[in-house]
């Protein structure tokens, strides 16, 4: 496997890079979409359902399905990677956008009629109390899409598409167990220390959750 | 002053929950709204900072109606405490106390070195500081949601059950400190409770609520105790009182005798009051500041039946027999009765 790896670092490091932001990039668009989309399922009470509801179904499509439909609904090339970016980012805004609504409404309501009474308007209070609150909600739902999105870009490779996936598509062609070990390691580890990253994060950001009787943290 | 004036409250759904309110809250002063479960305190309350709209009626703060007023900033000058403390889990006690200053330009800096202050006028020392909400008690974190309600200032306070989450010891500690707060800083203050108790001990007035919104009686707790406008109020005021309304009348006007009336006293040589001849223990004397609760309570317990007043310094001034208690309470009832 050194072997390997001293043979084909090139490769395996583009294979690695290309996961990454294949992952990453869903994640942020996901999460700029569902922040306002799950505020939205709170603010409009009526929201709410539909948009747990339309979540459900969405996160329901396999991931298959939607990299080989995307092409034809985007009209994008069906080895564009763009069909991955899109597809994760949909999956990312069916399970953030419930979590941020579900965030805010954990936040319990006497602190919420509390900031009124202090005389927050209404976006700074958004911005300043209920945010910071369903923070560790939101984080833990963070959590879960991008471990789950660095999993599913291995997937596009069955279509062709990037990632270390390729690894294994290639150890599959030519009947060679080292380019699939690598990439099942890699791909592991990746999702391992994104996540750690992501607890690190949600440690110090949310000092407090640690104190807060049946907390997320 | 916070005026109420003719407001009616019905929320959606039918039920009225204030019912042509009339009332005027004096400045400087602190009224109880009292009432059991449902009876429209919340509501009434939240309708000074507007947070509850009247159906009808207008609120007014020394005399300007809040109705014209910019919410946020009507609300940036009313301290609120909010039942049960309702403090910012996210923010550390310090940050909690530095909100309204914070929201009304002050830097964070400035707002942080004046809520250390506050802590300790709320009784809590500089240890706390640096704690969140999560890592105090009951107790501890209603005292930082009437010290974040004091943080800038605000001449008017509105409380709503501020001591309902803690034992009964710590609610009278709570009390105690709250009104001599109070006694310094002489705010506007309406403050929510069903425990009747509560509103009598802290109330300078009582506004009693009934069920459906209705107010049955406003009036000094002393009015209340004395002259219950009716059955709901005397059943909600409760047994004996008649033994709590003398909480409120000084013994000052009670007329003593000379000590040298009661040969059985023992004095030492400063003249201070030491025992009973016959019985010993003396069981406790007044003086002129107690409330003729006391004296009644003195005068039962002691063994001889005659209570013993005394001077600052401690020496045996007067002294007041059962029977003479008993011809002051009657005088007492009669002159109340014709005023
Ligand atoms: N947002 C609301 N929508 C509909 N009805 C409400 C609302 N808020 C309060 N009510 C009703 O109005 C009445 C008065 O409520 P309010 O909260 O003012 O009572 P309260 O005296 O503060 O009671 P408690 O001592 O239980 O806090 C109740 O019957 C309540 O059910
Ligand atoms: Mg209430």
């Amino acid at each position: 496997m050194i072997q390997y790896l001293n043979n084909n670092s090139a490769v395996v490091l583009d294979a690695l890079q290309q996961h990454i932001w294949l992952a990453l990039l869903p994640v942020l668009l996901g999460f700029a979409i569902a922040l306002p989309l799950g505020y939205l399922g709170v603010r409009f009470t009526w929201l709410y359902h539909p948009l747990v509801n339309t979540s459900g179904v969405l996160y329901s499509i396999p991931s298959l399905a939607l990299f080989v439909f995307l092409p034809v609904l985007l009209g994008t090339k069906v080895l564009s990677p763009i069909n991955i970016v899109v597809a994760l980012t949909i999956y990312t805004v069916a399970l953030l956008a419930r979590t941020v609504a579900d965030g805010l409404r954990s936040v319990d309501p006497t602190v919420t009629q509390a900031a009124t009474a202090m005389g927050y308007r209404r976006f700074r209070r958004l911005i300043d109390v209920e945010l910071p609150v369903a923070l560790p909600v939101i984080l833990a739902g963070l959590r879960v899409a991008t471990v789950a999105n660095i999993s599913l870009v291995s997937v596009g490779a069955l279509i062709g598409v990037g990632g270390l996936g390729q690894l294994f598509t290639r150890g599959f062609q030519l009947f060679y167990l080292e380019p699939i070990l690598v990439g099942i390691i890699l791909s592991v580890a990746l999702a391992g220390i994104a996540d750690l990253v992501i607890v690190l994060i949600q440690r110090a950001v949310t000092p407090w959750a640690r104190f807060q009787r049946g907390g997320t943290a | 002053m916070i005026t109420f004036d003719d407001v009616v409250k019905v929320y959606p759904g039918g039920s009225t929950a204030v019912d042509h309110l009339t009332v005027e809250l004096p400045t400087g002063k602190l009224t109880a709204l009292v009432g059991p479960s449902g009876c429209g305190k919340t509501t009434s309350l939240r309708m000074i900072n507007r947070m509850v709209r009247p159906t009808s009626g207008r609120v007014l703060i020394d005399g300007e109606d809040v109705a014209g007023q910019d919410e946020a900033k009507l609300r940036r000058g009313i301290g609120y405490v909010i039942q049960h403390a309702g403090l910012f889990p996210h923010r550390t006690v310090l940050d909690n106390v530095a909100t309204v200053p914070v929201l009304l330009g002050k830097t964070r800096r400035e707002a942080r070195a004046a809520a250390i202050g506050l802590l300790e006028r709320v009784g809590l020392s500089e240890e706390f500081a640096k704690r969140y909400p999560a890592q105090l008690s009951g107790g501890q974190q209603q005292r930082v949601g009437v010290a974040r309600a004091l943080a800038a200032d605000p001449p008017v306070m509105l409380m709503d059950e501020p001591f309902s989450a803690v034992d009964p010891v710590v609610r009278g500690q709570l009390h105690a400190e709250f009104l001599r707060l109070q006694q310094d800083l002489g705010k506007t203050i309406a403050l929510v409770t069903h425990d009747i108790d509560e509103a009598i001990k802290l109330g300078d007035r009582v506004a009693v609520l009934r069920q459906g919104g209705i107010l049955a009686q406003f009036g000094t707790p002393q009015d209340l105790l004395t002259k219950p406008a009716d059955d709901f109020v005397a059943e909600f005021v409760g047994r004996d009182r008649g033994l709590r309304s003398l909480s409120f009348d000084s013994a000052a006007a009670l007329p003593v005798r000379p000590p040298a009336e009661a040969p059985d006293l023992v004095l030492d040589d400063a003249g201070r009051p030491v025992a009973w001849r016959s019985v010993g223990d003396l069981g406790g004397v007044f003086q002129v500041t107690d409330s003729l609760r006391v004296v009644t309570d003195l005068a039962i317990s002691s063994p001889v039946g005659i209570a013993v007043r005394v001077d600052a310094d401690g020496r045996a001034d007067g002294i007041v027999s059962h029977h003479d208690l008993a011809d002051h309470l009657v005088a007492r009832r009669r002159e109340s009765a014709s005023a």
